[in-house]
């Protein structure tokens, strides 16, 4: 997991309130079984067309948006289906945070485990970024060590649970980091099958 | 002790030990998850991350792999699918249950269906579990008194290395729904008109408990429905307290509990329920008495109305719905004003997780019997598992359906996300008993009108979205 802590560059307003994670990745892109070439995939329906033409009116088909590193959210981004195929296509085509103000539940956890940063505005402060990087976007600057979003003349701080930031700022596996609680969870086994004897054989009868 | 939560209750059992400073919602912890469901799209890359890394299973007995997804649902179908990168996912997955011995139901296996109806008929979901599981209506164990959740690939991967979950704690909500549905109004039209009046984001956060007597009344399947859609609301899990009737839905099915062991858990799940004086993050109330059979007009699942009314003009919303309500229309090539009733459809679909149980299907069979399915429209049902598409045979609901002109299919996912096969054509509008209206859902171009099986089958007689009321009162 690739470390995060201030990434600078261009940020594409989408606006949009729900959008779904069947808009972000289709499904003819979930078909692999590893995690690669999901880049193409990312809002694929938008940017192309049905006969595969590029839709230049499309925010992230613009010339200034080659290296775009952040878009600008509407609410409940990311709700629907919790295929983690539409973070990790988020991540290959080079964006590195989503700046909003909800995010759906699950969208949010596979983002924490692939390093997408989330960040979550409130209202007022979501309306003054979109004006500060207007309809076409703008460069800015996400610092994740100072927790600020920086537009402009506009610095803007920004809340984000303690363990998720320290967990990106590192580019910790997660999986090594609980493996560390072994015993503990093996102590949890077993005082909890003692009570609940029904479940003690993953269920058969 | 402190008045808590069943959701809390639930967590606080399965909680091995907190991950931050400090508790409430928000908070992070070490969780204990008891069971998992794989499925052959949303797991391979999990494997192939164990595989990297080196690692195993640490319970490989708490899981169980179902293919549902991207397999055929033709009547006839073979073990095989066409389509090379499908069969790569399916030829994986059979792979990967054996080198780490968790048992898979292939396509051909007489318990394959989709994930979230063949659990609950094994008697493998059991109140006061933690289910997570690679497709988010895992929410559908609610109805068993189950903390079910959606992950995903990456935390397939920590579950099954690790057999926990690093978890944030969710606020929670309540809804209670007083009175009864009045005749000809189903759960799904419930949890539509609850969709519609809190938004598609509005328990977004909150793990949801359902409580009050219309609930009560419901069979386990129709709750099932009703926790499975909740996931359209933004609810991350669902939840109803355990009752007799969910006591005997498990007992005798294949991997329940002995019926020692029955009788041993059965005071501990009597007392899963709320705390009298708990408090909640937040509270709404339903009058199951004034809902109408409910259809969906847009390209959100909130983005529905009652089947007598039309559809809205986009002028007359709030104001932060108008812009994707144009926008809605637009792809669904709806005009404002038109009457629900007047729509005409192409496609009827009755399946998926939320409605394709004997219950679903028995309800829609009581619509179709001694009718037929209106001239250019093509109907299709596919069974929530190969289990119930027997039991409903064995009831001669494939002849009533056969006979209206429907498609006996076998079971899978179908068009519910249409990832195998099983399609809309670009422009082409669906009745549909599923969970999702999402643009190109079922198919790119595809448009899709959510309700119940009921009300499909009624749309599939009349050739236009229809009120099955009117249909179901001759009989009366
Ligand atoms: S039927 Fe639909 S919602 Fe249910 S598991 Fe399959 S794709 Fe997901």
């Amino acid at each position: 997991m690739q470390k995060f802590l201030s990434v600078t560059g261009m940020a594409a307003p989408m606006p949009a309130a729900n959008v779904d994670t069947d808009v972000i990745m289709p499904k003819v892109f979930l078909k692999g079984i590893d995690r690669a070439g999901l880049a193409r995939g990312l809002f694929h329906d938008l940017r192309f067309d049905a006969k595969g033409r590029t839709r230049p009116d499309f925010i992230l088909n613009r010339e200034t948006m080659r290296d775009v590193r952040f878009l600008l959210t509407g609410p409940n981004f990311g709700c629907g289906s919790s295929r983690e195929h539409a973070g990790w296509g988020t991540l290959q085509y080079g964006i590195r945070a989503l700046i909003g103000t909800t995010f759906a539940g699950i969208f949010a956890d596979n983002a924490a485990n692939n390093g997408l940063l989330l960040i979550s505005l409130g209202e007022d402060d979501r309306d003054r970024l979109f004006r500060a990087a207007g309809p076409d976007g703008a460069e800015l600057t996400v610092d994740l060590v100072e927790r600020t979003v920086t537009c402009g003349g506009l610095r803007l701080a920004f809340e984000i649970e303690p363990s998720r930031r320290q967990a990106l700022m590192e580019g910790r596996d997660r999986i090594a980091t609980t493996l560390q609680m072994k015993e503990q969870i093996r102590e949890f086994e077993a005082a909890y099958f003692a009570e609940a004897p029904w479940l003690a054989r993953g269920g058969a009868a | 002790m402190q008045p808590r939560t069943l959701y809390d209750k639930i967590v606080d059992r399965h909680k091995i030990r907190a991950l931050d400073d400090r508790d409430g919602p928000g908070s992070q912890l070490l969780l204990y998850v008891d069971r998992t469901v794989l499925n052959e799209y949303t797991s391979p890359q999990a494997f192939t991350g164990l595989r990297d890394a080196g690692r195993d299973v640490w319970r490989p007995e708490a899981a169980l792999g179902v293919v549902d997804h991207v397999n055929s649902t033709a009547p006839d179908r073979g073990g095989a699918v066409e389509d090379a990168n499908a069969q790569r996912q399916i030829d994986y997955f059979a792979e990967n249950g054996r080198d780490f011995g968790i048992e898979m139901f292939d396509v051909l296996d007489p318990r394959q269906g989709i994930e979230h109806v063949v659990l609950p008929e094994l008697g493998w979901v059991l109140p006061g579990l933690v289910i997570a599981a690679g497709d988010s209506h895992t929410a559908t164990y609610g109805a068993f008194g189950t903390v079910g959740f959606g992950i995903g690939t990456s935390d397939i991967e920590h579950l099954l290395a690790t057999q926990t979950l690093t978890y944030t704690r969710l606020k929670t909500m309540r809804a209670t729904v007083v009175g009864d549905l009045p005749v000809g109004v189903t759960a799904k039209d419930l949890v539509m008109a609850l969709i519609r009046g809190i938004g598609a984001d509005g328990a977004a956060g909150h793990a949801l408990e359902f409580v009050g007597e219309a609930i009560d009344t419901l069979d386990v399947e129709a709750r099932m429905t009703i926790c499975n859609m909740s996931v359209e609301c933004g609810a991350r899990v669902a939840l109803m307290a355990p009752d007799d009737k969910v006591f005997d839905y498990i007992a005798g099915r294949p991997r329940a509990p002995s019926a020692e062991m029955l009788a041993r858990a059965r005071p501990v799940w009597q007392a899963l329920a709320s705390d009298a004086e708990a408090v909640f993050d937040r509270e709404v109330v339903l009058d199951a008495g004034e809902i109408a059979p409910m259809v969906s007009w847009g390209t959100s699942p909130d983005q529905s109305g009652a089947i007598d009314g039309a559809v809205p003009d986009p002028a007359s919303l709030p104001e932060d719905r108008r812009r994707d309500a144009v926008r809605a229309l637009a792809y669904m090539g709806l005009e404002p004003g038109v009457r629900f009733e007047e729509i005409a459809i192409d496609r009827a679909f009755i399946g998926s997780c939320t409605n394709a149980r004997l219950a679903d299907l028995r309800d829609a069979a009581a619509i179709l019997r001694g009718r037929r399915v209106a001239p250019g429209v093509r109907a299709m049902v596919s069974p929530g598992s190969s289990s119930v598409r027997r039991a409903a045979e064995a009831e001669g609901l494939d002849r009533v359906f056969i006979e209206a002109g429907f498609e006996w299919r076998q079971s899978g996912c179908s068009m519910c996300l249409a990832m195998n096969d099983d399609v809309l054509a670009p422009g082409e509008r669906c009745a549909s008993s599923t969970n999702r209206n999402f643009e190109g859902r079922q198919g790119s171009g595809g448009r899709t009108h959510l309700m119940s099986p009921a009300m499909v089958a009624a749309a599939a007689v009349a050739g236009r979205l229809a009120d099955v009321r009117s249909l179901a009162s001759r009989e009366m």
